[in-house]
């Protein structure tokens, strides 16, 4: 799935790197908690939280992800995006609450990836 | 590359802006020197739960980086206020964060559980009153 898409289905609003909305994503986790993020995820390019500060910008680009989608109507600052913008990573805002976001993303193909629990 | 190169840093306490941009510059110097992937990821998450306990836990500290052809060395030394039983804080759920830190994402009890679990080589001492000094070692072709 293209980022842009993702954006499509939860009416997310754009918050940096445009250039690169047409990347292509497969899995996606979620949680605002960014030390199990850390703990448990693989390989997932795209990140749903409701965690809106600087650390969910860092947590993405120690997971080598491509996309931060913010749910619960959350804003990004400015550091945020100038620090999204600096390592390639797009922010999405939606008003969608995270299990109404997840589900929208699950239902339209993207898994859930791999995880390090089992 | 018999020699190291050798990377410090200074962690500043309490500035949850900056946090995270040591681990982010040794990720990047890994990634530019040829590391594989995994290992590189393996390196971030580890320093970066480090560098955020210093700065939640600690008042800041500072970081030493040695980095070799097959392994590197990270040294974490802090000169907060130590813990109290490094057992327990070594326990998958153990937190002493406050809720100001639950509310920026961490205080999971997951940081030194994460830094175990990525480093191939872990040493913690830790004197109430003086500071906490955490050593890994990662290397690069294992896993």
């Amino acid at each position: 799935m293209k980022i842009r898409e993702i954006a499509e289905i939860l009416d997310a609003q754009v918050y940096s790197c445009y250039d690169r909305l047409d990347d292509e994503v497969i899995s996606a986790c979620a949680s605002d908690m960014m030390s199990d993020v850390l703990a448990f995820v693989k390989d997932q390019a795209v990140l749903v939280s409701g965690l809106c500060n600087p650390q969910a910008i860092r947590t993405a680009i120690m997971m080598d992800m491509r996309c931060l989608v913010l749910v619960r109507c959350k804003v990004p600052t400015q550091d945020m995006i100038t620090l999204a913008q600096q390592s390639n990573i797009v922010i999405l805002s939606s008003k969608l609450r995270m299990f109404a976001a997840c589900g929208l993303l699950y239902e339209q193909g993207l898994l859930p990836g791999e995880n390090t629990l089992v | 590359m018999n020699d190291a190169l050798h990377l410090e840093f200074t962690v500043e306490g309490n500035n949850f802006l900056s946090a995270g941009s040591a681990s982010d510059e040794v990720k990047n110097t890994l990634k530019k020197l040829g590391i594989k992937a995994q290992a590189v990821r393996r390196v971030a998450i580890a320093m970066y739960e480090g560098e955020i306990n210093m700065v939640i836990h600690a008042g800041g500290g500072n970081a030493y980086v040695d980095m070799f052809a097959d392994h590197i060395k990270i040294v974490l030394a802090d000169t907060g206020k130590g813990i109290e039983d490094i057992q327990l804080a070594m326990q998958a759920g153990y937190s002493t964060a406050p809720e100001d830190i639950l509310a920026l994402g961490f205080g999971a009890g997951m940081g030194l559980p994460n830094m175990i679990k990525y480093s191939d080589r872990f040493d913690i001492q830790s004197t109430i009153g003086e500071g906490t000094t955490i050593t890994m070692e990662i290397d690069f072709d294992q896993r």
